[in-house]
Order: C-alpha cells, then sequence, then structure tokens
C-alpha cells in the first residue's frame, strides 16, 4: 500500500479534475466537476470502530456528568475565547482522527463576552461560576459590547415594544449567528491562498479614492479578515497541523474544514453557528484516498463519525431567558445533504450516506442538525433510505431543493433552521421575529398591551363593539402592522450596525467572497393563531368581553369556523395573505447596509414564550397557552389528517417567505404503513408529495406519544431520544418541563 | 349527487396501495361485534357532500397520490349502500385518473337487477377492491355480524366473474374468527377465485370501544384481548396456504 504522501506527492491537487476552481475560489466548481454520483443502496455502510465506540461512550460519560453538574460541566470563567486562546484539547489523542474543542477540554464552555458582557456574567452565575473581576471590569469600563452598543441606540419605543414581547427574541444580547463560512475553502486551498485573495481584494476596495462611511468600514473588515486567517494558520500549529498549504488526503481535509470551522465558533457564540454543506465536497478527498488505496471504508466512515462526533460536543454558555426561547442547549451546526446539480445530477454521494449513518453509528442526536435537501429526483435508493433513518432516529430535517435551487442554485446551505444561503457568498442579518397574535390584540384595544395595560404601540382608536367585524378589525389590523414593522426594523438596523462594530464575524466573512449578498432576515411568530382568530371573527360570531378599563380580555365565539391546517381555502387564504402583507410593509423600511429583505415563519421553541406573553385570543385559544411553532396549524386543529394538515402549509408562499417557512410533523409509525418497507416508502412519498406542493420545509418525527410520556418521568433511561422540533432537534430530556408538555400535546397524526 | 359521509382521512396507509384519501361514509347494514367505527352505522347523520365538493378537494392530494402510487379509497360503514353516489363519485375520479378503491363487507349485496345495474356500472370505474371475509361458517357469521354470510360470499363469486382485483380481509378475533378449521375452510374458499392479489390479517385491536361508550352501547368483546402475534402468523399461514389444516 502507497502512503498518502507518495500519493500527492508535491501537489495536493493531483488526481483532481481540472477547472476554474484553480485560478480563483470557487469551491461550487470544484465540487461539480469532481463529485461522484452514488445511486446505490446503503449495504456498503462501515460499521463503528472500536476507538469511535470508546470515543463515543466517553462523551457520554461527559454528558451524564453535565447533566449531573446542572447542565455545565464547566465553563471557562477567565481566558476570552479568541481562535488562538486556549492550548490543544483533546477527548483521546491516540484514538481521536479528527482534533480540536473550544477550549483546552472537551464540554468546558468557553467566555464570549463581545455580545455582551451581561450575557457572559449572568449565565455563568445561572450555573454557580463567577467571571473573573478583571475580564469583567475591561468589558464593562475599558472594551464596550455589542449590547451595550445597541441599548445606547434603541429608543424608547423600541424598548416598550420589546418589553411587552410583541418584538422578542432579538440577538441583542447574543451572539447574531446565521452566517456560515466557506470552511471548505480552507481545505481546497490553504490560508496562504486564501490570505494572498484577501489581499488583492483589500487593494480593490476604495481604489476611486472617495473615502465613505462604506469603504472605510469595508477595508477595515477586509483587514480583520486577513488577521483571522493568520490566526487560523496559527490554531493548526497549536494541533499540530500546517493549514498554510491545501489538505493532502482525505483526513487532512476533515481536519482543515473543521478547525476553520472551530475557529469561527472559538470566536463567535452566535446563535446559530451552521456548518454549510460539506458532505459532498469531503467526499471527493474520500473518492480519491479510496481509490488510491490508502483509506478503506471503515477508515473512511471514522472520519465522518470522528468529525460529527466533534460536531456533538459544540457547546455555548447561554443564559436561562436564552434557554427559554432555545431550549435544549442548541448550536444549530446545520449540514445540508443531497439536493441536485444544476445539470439535473443528484448531488448525492456515499458520503451523503455515511453522514446519515452517523445516527446509527453514534445513535441519535440533535447536532449536527441534518438536512436533507429534498427532490423528487433524489434516487430512490437515497429516498428510502433517508425515510428509514428518520423512522428510526426523529433526527432529520428535509428542505425542497427544487425550490430553493431556483433562488439560489446548486451550491446553498440552510443557516439554523430553514434559511438558505449561497455558501461563501451570501450571509443574513439574523432578525427573529415578532408576535403577530399579540398585534392583533393591540388592532382591538388601540394599541394597548392586554396584558400589562400599557400604551405600546400609539394610540389609535380602539374597538369598541360588542361583536367584532371583520373590515374593521382588519383595517385597523392595517394600521397596526405598519407601526410594528417600522419599529421593527429600525431595531434590527440598529442590531447589525453595533453587531458589524463590536462583534464582526471575521474569520466567517474570511471565508466569504469580497462582495457579499446581504438580506435582513424578519419574522413572525403566531401565524395560525391570527389565521383562526380572523375566520372566526369572519365566519362565526365574536364577542368581545372587555374588563373594568374597557380592555378586551376576552372573546366568546358563537358558531362554527374554518381553522388553518384542513387544507380549507378560505382560512389558508387568510393566512397566506397575511404573510403577504406582512413582507410587504417591512419591504417600505430602509435596511442597514441595504441588506434585502427576508422573513421566516419559524419560531424556534420560542412558540412557548409568546404564548405566555399574549392574552386570550379571538379563535378561542386562551392566555399564556403556546402558539403552533412556525407555519404549523395550532395543535389539534388539523383534523382531516396528515395531507390537509401538509396542504395548507405548502400554500404559504416562498416568495414571500424566503427565509424559511417551518413545519413540524409528528407521526405514530404504524399509522405510516404496515410494514416496515410500506412505511419507509410511504414517507418518502409524502416527502415528495409535499415538495410538488411547494412546502419548504418538514421536521419529520416518528414515535408514539407514550414513548416521550415515559422519556418524561425516566429522563435518564433515554439520554439521547432525539425529537425534532421548529427547525431543528433537541434531546428531549433537556427540555423545560413545559416545553415537553408542549410537544406532547401537539398533534400526532396516528389515523389507522 | 350528494352522499352521506361520516368522516374524511387524507393520509390512509393501510386501506389500499400507497398515500390514500379515505372517505368514511355513514350507514351500515351489518352490527359486527368488533366493529371499530360504530358511529358509522346509523343510516342518517353524518354530513352530506356533493361530488363536485369532494372531487375539488380530492384533486389537491394529486402530488402525494402520484408519489405514492395511491388514490382515494371510500370506507364505511358500507361504501356499497350508497352505490349510485359512488359511481358518480368514481366516474369523475376516473377522468383525473385518480386510482379508486372500496372498502366493503358485501353486507348490502344482492342480485336484484336494479342493484345489479348501478353495481356493474361502478365496477367499470373502480380499480380494487378491500374485501371483508369474516368469518366462513354460516351461523357463526351471524353471530358475529347479525347476518349470514351467503350474499357476501355471492359478492365475492360476483367480483370473480368481473375480473374485479380484490384484496382479501380478515379480522383475527380470539373466540370469533380465530379457529384453525374454519380458517382452513375460508382459505379454501378465497382459493377458488382467481381474482384475489393480497390477503390481509387485520388483528382485533380495541381502539373503537370508547365510541361504542360515546354511543351508549354495551360492548359485545367485552375482556376479548387482542391475537398474539403467533395467532396472527399463523392465520396468514393459513389463508396464504402456507400451511395446512386437515379439516374432518
Amino acid at each position: 500500500m502507497k502512503t498518502a504522501d507518495e500519493v500527492v506527492k508535491s501537489n495536493p491537487w493531483n488526481g483532481f479534475r481540472e477547472g476554474n476552481w484553480q485560478k480563483e475560489i470557487d469551491v461550487r466548481d470544484f465540487i461539480i466537476k469532481n463529485f461522484t454520483l452514488y445511486e446505490g443502496n446503503e449495504d456498503f455502510l462501515a460499521d463503528a470502530t472500536e476507538a469511535t465506540k470508546a470515543l463515543w461512550d466517553q462523551v457520554m460519560d461527559l454528558t451524564k456528568e453535565e447533566r449531573e453538574r446542572g447542565g455545565v460541566y464547566d465553563l471557562d470563567t477567565k481566558i476570552v475565547s479568541t481562535i488562538t486562546s486556549h492550548g490543544a484539547g483533546y477527548l483521546d489523542e491516540n484514538k481521536e482522527k479528527i482534533v480540536g474543542v473550544q477550549t483546552d477540554v472537551p464540554f468546558k464552555r468557553s467566555l464570549q463576552p463581545f455580545g455582551g458582557i451581561r450575557m457572559a456574567s449572568v449565565s455563568a452565575e445561572s450555573y454557580g461560576y463567577k467571571l473573573d473581576e478583571e475580564v469583567e471590569k475591561i468589558f464593562t469600563d475599558y472594551r464596550k459590547t455589542h449590547n451595550q452598543g445597541v441599548f445606547d441606540a434603541y429608543t424608547p419605543e423600541i424598548r416598550d415594544a420589546r418589553r411587552a414581547g410583541i418584538v422578542t427574541g432579538l440577538p441583542d444580547a447574543y451572539g447574531r449567528g446565521r452566517i456560515i463560512g466557506d470552511y471548505r475553502r480552507v481545505a481546497l486551498y490553504g490560508t496562504d491562498k486564501l490570505i494572498e485573495e484577501k489581499k488583492a481584494d483589500l487593494s480593490l476596495i476604495g481604489g476611486n479614492g472617495v473615502m465613505s462611511d462604506d469603504v472605510i468600514r469595508d477595508r477595515e473588515e477586509h483587514m480583520e479578515q486577513i488577521r483571522a486567517l493568520q490566526e487560523l494558520k496559527q490554531l493548526g500549529d497549536i494541533y499540530g497541523f500546517d493549514l498554510s498549504r491545501p489538505a493532502e488526503n482525505a483526513q487532512e481535509a476533515f481536519q482543515w474544514l473543521y478547525l476553520g470551522y472551530l475557529a469561527a465558533i472559538k470566536e463567535q457564540n452566535g446563535a446559530a453557528m451552521s456548518l454549510g454543506r460539506v458532505s459532498t465536497f469531503l467526499d471527493i478527498y474520500i473518492e480519491r484516498d479510496l481509490e488510491n488505496g490508502v483509506l478503506t471504508e471503515e477508515e473512511a466512515q471514522e472520519l465522518v463519525d470522528h468529525f460529527v462526533m466533534k460536531l456533538r460536543l459544540v457547546k455555548f454558555a447561554r443564559t436561562p431567558e436564552y434557554n427559554d426561547l432555545f431550549s435544549g442547549d442548541p448550536t444549530w451546526v446545520t449540514e445540508s445533504l443531497a439536493g441536485i446539480a444544476e445539470d439535473g445530477r443528484p448531488l448525492v454521494t456515499k458520503s451523503s450516506y455515511r453522514f446519515l449513518h452517523t445516527l446509527d453509528n453514534l445513535g441519535p442526536a440533535p447536532e449536527p442538525n441534518l438536512t436533507v435537501l429534498w427532490s423528487e429526483k433524489l434516487p430512490e435508493n437515497y429516498k428510502k433510505y433517508c425515510a428509514n433513518m428518520s423512522i428510526k432516529s426523529s433526527s432529520i430535517q428535509y428542505e425542497n431543493d427544487d425550490l430553493m435551487r431556483s433562488y439560489y442554485g446548486d451550491d446553498y446551505g440552510i443557516a439554523c433552521c430553514v434559511s438558505a444561503m449561497r455558501i461563501g457568498k451570501q450571509m443574513q442579518f439574523f432578525g427573529a421575529r415578532v408576535n403577530l397574535a399579540k398585534a392583533l390584540l393591540y388592532s382591538i384595544n388601540g394599541g394597548v398591551d392586554e396584558k400589562s395595560k400599557a400604551q405600546v404601540a400609539p394610540s389609535y382608536a380602539p374597538i369598541t363593539s360588542e361583536y367584532l367585524d371583520y373590515d374593521e378589525v382588519m383595517e385597523k389590523y392595517d394600521t397596526i402592522l405598519e407601526w410594528l414593522a417600522g419599529t421593527y426594523v429600525n431595531a434590527l438596523n440598529i442590531i447589525h450596525y453595533m453587531h458589524d462594530k463590536y462583534s464582526y464575524e471575521r474569520i466567517e466573512m474570511a471565508l466569504h467572497d469580497r462582495e457579499v449578498f446581504r438580506t435582513m432576515a424578519c419574522g413572525i411568530a403566531g401565524l395560525s393563531v391570527v389565521a383562526d382568530s380572523l375566520s372566526a371573527i369572519k365566519y362565526a360570531d365574536v364577542r368581545v368581553i372587555r374588563d373594568e378599563d374597557g380592555i378586551a380580555v376576552d372573546y366568546e365565539v358563537e358558531g362554527d369556523f374554518p381553522k388553518y391546517g384542513n387544507n380549507d381555502d378560505r382560512v389558508d387564504e387568510i393566512a397566506s395573505d397575511l404573510v403577504k402583507t406582512f413582507m410587504n410593509k417591512v419591504k417600505q423600511h430602509k435596511t442597514y447596509r441595504d441588506s434585502v429583505h427576508t422573513q421566516s415563519l419559524l419560531t424556534i421553541t420560542s412558540n412557548v414564550v409568546y404564548g405566555k406573553k399574549t392574552g386570550n385570543t379571538p379563535d378561542g385559544r386562551r392566555a399564556g397557552e403556546p402558539f403552533a411553532p412556525g407555519a404549523n396549524p395550532l395543535h389539534g386543529r388539523d383534523q382531516n389528517g396528515s395531507l390537509a394538515s401538509l396542504s395548507s402549509v405548502a400554500k404559504m408562499p416562498y416568495e414571500y417567505a424566503q427565509d424559511g417557512i417551518s413545519n413540524t410533523f409528528s407521526i405514530v409509525p404504524k399509522a405510516l404503513g404496515k410494514s416496515e418497507e410500506e412505511r419507509k416508502k410511504n414517507l418518502a412519498a409524502m416527502l415528495d408529495g409535499y415538495v410538488k406542493k411547494e412546502g419548504h420545509h418538514l421536521n419529520v418525527n416518528v414515535f408514539d406519544r407514550e414513548t416521550l410520556m415515559d422519556a418524561m418521568e425516566h429522563p435518564e433511561e433515554y439520554p439521547q431520544l432525539t425529537i425534532r422540533v421548529s427547525g431543528y432537534a433537541v434531546n428531549f430530556v433537556k427540555l423545560t418541563r413545559e416545553q415537553q408538555i408542549d410537544v406532547i400535546n401537539r398533534t400526532f397524526h396516528e389515523s389507522l | 349527487m350528494k352522499g352521506r359521509i361520516h368522516s374524511i382521512e387524507t393520509m390512509g396507509t393501510v386501506d389500499g396501495p400507497g398515500l390514500r384519501y379515505i372517505i368514511f361514509t355513514q350507514g351500515c347494514l351489518l352490527r359486527c361485534q368488533f366493529c371499530h367505527n360504530p358511529d358509522t352505522w346509523k343510516m342518517t347523520g353524518g354530513k352530506e357532500m356533493s361530488v363536485e365538493e369532494l372531487v375539488e378537494d380530492i384533486k389537491s392530494y394529486q402530488p402525494f397520490f402520484e408519489s405514492s402510487g395511491g388514490g382515494v379509497t371510500v370506507s364505511g360503514g358500507e361504501p356499497l349502500i350508497q352505490a349510485d353516489f359512488l359511481l358518480e363519485l368514481f366516474t369523475e375520479l376516473k377522468k383525473l385518473g385518480i386510482h379508486t378503491c372500496i372498502d366493503s363487507s358485501g353486507g348490502c349485496f344482492s342480485r336484484a337487477p336494479r342493484f345489479m345495474e348501478t353495481l356493474d356500472k361502478l365496477m367499470d370505474v373502480t380499480d380494487l377492491i378491500l374485501y371483508d371475509l369474516k368469518q366462513i361458517d354460516a351461523e357463526k357469521h351471524k353471530e358475529l355480524t347479525g347476518v349470514s354470510n351467503d350474499h357476501i360470499l355471492d359478492m365475492a363469486r360476483y367480483l370473480d366473474e368481473k375480473g374485479i382485483p380484490i384484496w382479501v380481509r380478515h379480522v383475527l378475533i380470539p373466540g370469533g374468527s380465530d379457529d384453525d378449521v374454519l380458517l382452513q375452510r375460508l382459505s379454501d374458499f378465497i382459493a377458488t377465485l382467481s381474482n384475489v392479489e393480497r390477503i390481509d390479517v387485520l388483528p382485533y385491536h380495541k381502539l373503537g370501544v370508547y365510541k361504542w361508550e360515546n354511543l351508549g352501547l354495551k360492548y359485545p368483546l367485552e375482556g376479548v384481548e387482542p391475537p398474539t402475534q403467533e395467532r396472527v402468523e399463523n392465520a396468514e399461514a393459513i389463508l396464504n396456504r402456507e400451511k395446512t389444516i386437515p379439516i374432518s
């Protein structure tokens, strides 16, 4: 057998097909020219090696210990995390094929104060740690943070809206995330080449001699990017790798790419730190090594397993408030698999299987957030394999590649849950979401909050009639939404201005092109509550119950009305119109850095918190009860079976919600069919049908309600029980009890 | 024309091939002791729905039918009680190229000319029948369902004559329809038919018991437990002629 060194000799690109990728940074071109389509079945896959099993046992032990220590294993209170802040850390250096952890010890969470010293300090304290006094002093007295910048600029109106919970979850106290560095570039080109290109870019910025704000910022950012790449090279040195040159074999490709990603998470604790679309890229290196006889299938799977194991170790220090919003310690290390190339070939390789196979070799887990870019044109074998893994693990989400490809081409990835972006060419300003259900109540109460009784929105005339009139409500709702959109975009502009200024994502942006397409990713929550409320007002009689101050606090619905989730156009159109209306209102406001407005129908687990902050609604939902997640129908209201429910959600217009439309679907195994074979076939067919109907995203959970009830009572017996919530997966046992109950109460499709 | 519809389930996976739109019709002549939909017995009630209304709704699920090889199944209740309605519905569905299936127990079958005229036409637009053969012994059939099985077996022969494919379904109830000898006799009868594509043994379950209680009815199979996996496999083997029981 030849050694890897002999194979690659002096040229690390030996054996690859030539293309534009050699002349400029063009990873897509490299993939399209070199990937090997695989249409066979899963029989080739290899089991976990002894080393993999031993390492995973170690991780499970640490996980147990972490749970016993109250959710945090250890937390750095002194060393501010940067790309090069810590020495090397290992699980077991002799067994690990891919190395590198965020601090110097696995499971030890890093200290990241640039987003906000308060968040860092509160999260430490909530787990019984105390930040080093000097660090606290530096970031309080000398070095301003993102969080402080934002609050310096917030208007009283924005603060009120934020306090009332009509605008919530804003990344104003934590890292915004949702930026995907093209980590593949590190492996393909090495840092020297990347630095050289960035220097060339820098020389092009401001060439016409006009030193405007934009140009100054751009120049400064590029210098920061160059510096970050130099530090990335040093990170390689810390672990004993020379990242300055391209990777020469599969193991190096995995390692180089991972260290690029590790640099990002060492420096940013963004809400979602997604990985991109790496499996087909990495497969090219595996194929070359297999061909050259320097790698076996066992070894290839071991690289994937060890890489994925590292991705499962990503952790950040969060505050309890943050956990209420985004429960279960998520990091959204989203990896997008499969999809179809623009030339019609499926981008399915053996590694598209190997990545999903980690759910067998290491067991189910929420991270990485495995996302299959689904198309009718995917090979039937792969479709069935995905369906099978979903049935076994409930750990996979699906997104409509046929829909997204027309917007983003064939080298996009998903950030967080449902946000598509061209890798290395596009980023977003993450904007959380507004509460449209509360906004509806504001339109009835003239801008007064139904819970606090404070005047949050401007003082418009309230509705005074006993019964709600559809046209009157719609007119007033329109005015409130107009106000809300403006306030919201203003807040986001401030947040992202400050984030760029005080907590710029140097290494992630260093792995982007010079000119980046930016979106302002707004979002809405409460879609189904509003749709059903408006439907009740239109098709039934809704009587208002007011308190002694004349504030509408409850509603009595007389008669029946169509409910969202039953494929009934009468109400589904109300929902889709609402999506369009709010998008159009957002679009009227100027955005920071001229980013392009988008929005998502996604709540993550914040549907519980939003519900808690919102009073009784005209659809009969009681105050405090959770909203449905994302674009889902409200629990129990979809009564015509799964396909009716899916069809309603599929009507939501992606054109007006290009940041994604999340749908979470739970079904009991036997409702998918009698035999295992039928279940796989039916689930794949269901996904095909959903994609054809232009549904965007689907989380698929396959289990019985009883399993969850049992896990709630005996968490210790279900350490790896994974479920899909809104756009991501969580360890069920890590959810708060409130959220566990919310998940159990959701619609389980179980017709027989 | 309007039909009397009990309810609709848009994702059926066990009543015919692929993903299926299931229409449960209202009304049945049988009174099976194990029925899990006793709320569909009454000939009145349910919701009146027109063919146009249903077709309009069904159309939107065509992508799912296409990807799965699915279609529409009319179940019940006893769908054939509303044969005229089915004829009109299926005629429209066939125009759209949608696979049609009826889940029937043949309870209302007769060779009366008026019924046969409609049924003949209906069979021209029906792709598959899921046909319940609950019990081969006439006496025991009456005990179990309230009616004899002469006309039910006759309908099976009729479907055979017409060449309409059927999936035979046999609900396996311990003590009621799980006798080896009777299973063998049922198997022998099925073997005389040439239109049988598949034989399913459906283990008796108790998921419908609450409906009896809601209707104020006494559940006749109180205390009967679902069959063991072993008995299910035994019945499957006999009905699929992988195993033979001597009939003395």
